[in-house]
């Protein structure tokens, strides 16, 4: 019997759409000049002066062998660096997921006015940096501060912080501005996470008779692990490689008491002319951020497994 | 353990009435199935039973205690096993059978005893140390009924516990599960689509149908004497037939049904019964080995289309049939059903012994 809608046309001829193989480079030609122009091969030069003497004065270049690293490692204003970017790094990591998570937890929950705190919460994350530190280095004034003001105001506070004058307040307004960057990401990752909690299996635990945080930290926070731990990744990369918060907000003040590695690399190759020892200090956290990396990486994959 | 009241309960999402007015009650120790098609609201109904929806309204009775909002699921003493298990992934079986455990807080040494109380009524101790993910489907099914009677509930509710298992683990497990019901008798309210689970667990089954409960009886009841014509049709495979008209059998306003196995041939028979005769036109004969599925219409009924008759012949019964012929059929009066066209609700049988 002939079926009444058989076609008896046979499919057209190959097209370019067809050839995949070809097709695939053509379309990653563009992001693999990128990588290489603009992150390949500055890389490659900045491991090259780091060895080298170069500055920014002169044309001369001549290998110098590990002596700017040597050098680095003496300089307690490099080590105070290292120590101040890993402080903000590991504190902003910590405050964001709890922050995020909590968030994300209560824009779960059906409220009104969700949807308008969901825009709100994300604005941090979409206003230009420089004019967010603006308005930071605005409400931490030593003479205006807001917040002071309305402690003050309040009556919890009598005295005067002055917070971008002081080593500790600098490095907590750092951490706070940081946070405040950094936890929209945060959240709308972790509010995309939750959405991969199977039900049933939340519903198993509150018929079993698991409280909130029995369930928020048994049955939940597990399956969210891969998911906070790309959060975290990201999170410690952006921190650790920042320049333009702590630059705009202390410039490394006062006394060179906040500097971090990439404030500090900037000041000394670029300001300071020294390319050589600039390079270095940038470099010297990249072994580490590559340890980091793999590490949460491997989290991630074994703890993805552990859900299936 | 406690028996479970069930009344007026209405749960309505938005303009979709997935439970609509129900009243049950399920007696202490008695295990319930609600049977129904995919939405039916039967497994809403058992989510409000649990607390996991709440009812627009209606009541909820556990052992005399009224279940409301001010009673939250882990306040229930009530456990459930779903139909995908919803195991705990990144937890070992032990844990997750010590989950409920611990979530009353009892001390370890009493948790451990339970495990393997629990653990032995279902064979799984070699498990305790494995995840989720390294067992069989039969293997988690157990891990979950194991989590569900641990902690000796008051009731215990089964969305469709063995969907996910082919055939033949499925007759196993219901052996299985019928056992262990039997030996702690903890009422039991089990959802399924499925009427030989239905028929074979349940002491009672009530089988529903767009939020309402159609009839509440005994497996017996259910398939002998249906209420309506969803439930004549709805259990029994193949399903009842209905006829419309048929000369010997119809009442004025009224629709005939009989079951497949009950429409052989004449010879079939012993003398002396109080038959219905008819004559059969075969179209087509099924050979199923146990059995034969025969295809056809009553003559007198020239579209089959319009009213198939299924017979439905056991293997013992050595009668040469053959499609495309007729034959002399036969039917008990007192096996003839009838309901009312309008309604479909059950009306006196033709002997007016039966009606309840």
């Amino acid at each position: 019997m002939r079926l009444p809608f058989a076609s008896s046309r046979l499919p057209a001829r190959e097209t370019f759409a067809d050839r995949e193989s070809l097709l695939a480079k053509v379309m990653l030609a563009p992001a693999i000049a990128y990588v290489v122009v603009l992150v390949g091969i500055p890389f490659v030069l900045a491991i090259l002066l780091s060895f080298s003497n170069a500055s920014a004065g002169s044309l001369s270049f001549d290998w110098v062998g590990l002596a700017n690293y040597s050098v680095i490692l003496g300089d307690p204003t490099f080590l105070k660096a290292l120590l101040n970017t890993a402080v903000i790094t590991v504190a902003v990591q910590v405050l964001v997921v709890i922050l995020a998570t909590a968030a994300a937890l209560t824009f779960r929950e059906v409220f009104v006015g969700k949807k308008v705190g969901r825009f709100l919460i994300l604005l941090p994350w979409a206003v230009p940096i420089t004019l967010a530190v603006m308005a930071w280095t605005w409400i931490f004034d030593s003479t205006f501060s807001v917040v002071n003001w309305s402690l003050k105001v309040s009556g919890l506070m009598h005295g005067w912080l002055y917070w971008l004058g002081d080593p500790t307040l600098g490095l907590i307004s750092i951490i706070i501005v940081q946070v405040w960057r950094l936890f929209p990401f945060a959240t709308v990752i972790v509010l995309a996470g939750m959405t991969s909690i199977p039900q049933d299996v939340v519903e198993a635990s509150i018929i079993d008779g698991a409280g909130f945080w029995r369930r928020l930290f048994q049955i939940e926070l597990p399956f969210l692990l891969p998911v906070v731990t790309v959060a975290v990744l990201f999170g410690v990369v952006y921190t650790a490689t920042n320049l333009s918060v702590v630059y705009l907000l202390t410039g490394g003040g006062p006394a060179d008491s906040t500097h971090v590695l990439a404030t500090l690399a900037f000041q000394r190759g670029i300001e300071g002319a020294d390319l050589g020892q600039g390079a270095a200090i940038a470099l010297f956290l990249l072994p580490f951020l590559l340890i980091v990396a793999v590490g949460m990486l491997r989290v991630a994959r074994r703890s993805e497994v552990g859900g299936g | 353990m406690a028996a479970v009241e069930i009344r007026d309960l209405h749960k309505h999402f938005e303009d979709q009435r997935a439970v609509d007015g129900v009243d049950l009650s399920v007696d202490d120790g008695e295990f319930v199935v609600l049977l129904g098609p995919s939405g039916c609201g039967k497994t809403t109904l058992l989510r409000t039973i649990a607390g996991l929806e709440d009812p627009t309204s209606g009541e909820i009775r556990l052992g005399g205690q009224v279940l409301d909002k001010d009673v939250p699921p882990r306040a229930r003493k009530i456990a459930m096993v779903f139909q995908s298990y919803a195991l705990y992934p990144h937890r070992t079986v032990y844990e997750n059978i010590a989950f409920p455990l611990r979530a009353v807080h009892m001390d370890d040494e009493s948790i451990e005893e339970k495990v393997r109380w629990a653990t032995g009524l279902f064979d799984i101790e070699r498990y305790l140390d494995r995840y989720p993910r390294h067992l069989s489907g039969g293997e988690r099914q157990r891990v979950a009924l194991c989590r569900a009677v641990v902690r000796e509930p008051r009731a215990f509710l089964l969305d469709e516990p063995l969907s996910n298992l082919d055939a033949k683990q499925r007759t196993t497990a219901r052996d299985e599960l019928k056992r262990f019901q039997n030996e702690i008798g903890i009422t039991t309210v089990y959802v399924t689509h499925d009427q030989v689970e239905a028929m074979g667990l349940g002491d009672r089954i009530a089988v529903m149908e767009s939020g309402k409960v159609r009839q509440f009886g005994t497996p017996h009841e259910i398939y002998e004497h249906p209420a309506d014509t969803f439930v004549a049709t709805f259990v029994g495979l193949p399903p009842m037939n209905l006829m419309e008209r048929a000369d010997g059998l119809s009442r004025e306003g009224k629709l005939a049904g009989f079951r497949p196995e009950h429409f052989l041939p004449r010879e079939a028979f012993p003398e002396g019964e109080d038959l219905r005769e008819l004559r059969y036109h075969v179209r087509r004969v099924e050979y199923l080995g146990s059995e034969r599925y025969l295809y056809g219409r009553l003559e007198g009924h020239e579209e089959e289309r319009d009213n198939p008759v299924l017979a439905r012949l056991p293997a013992t019964l050595r009668v040469e049939i053959e499609g495309g012929r007729s034959y002399d059929f036969g039917l008990r009066a007192d096996q003839i059903r009838y309901f009312d066209r309008e309604t479909g609700r059950k009306v006196g049988s033709a002997d007016g012994g039966t009606a309840e």
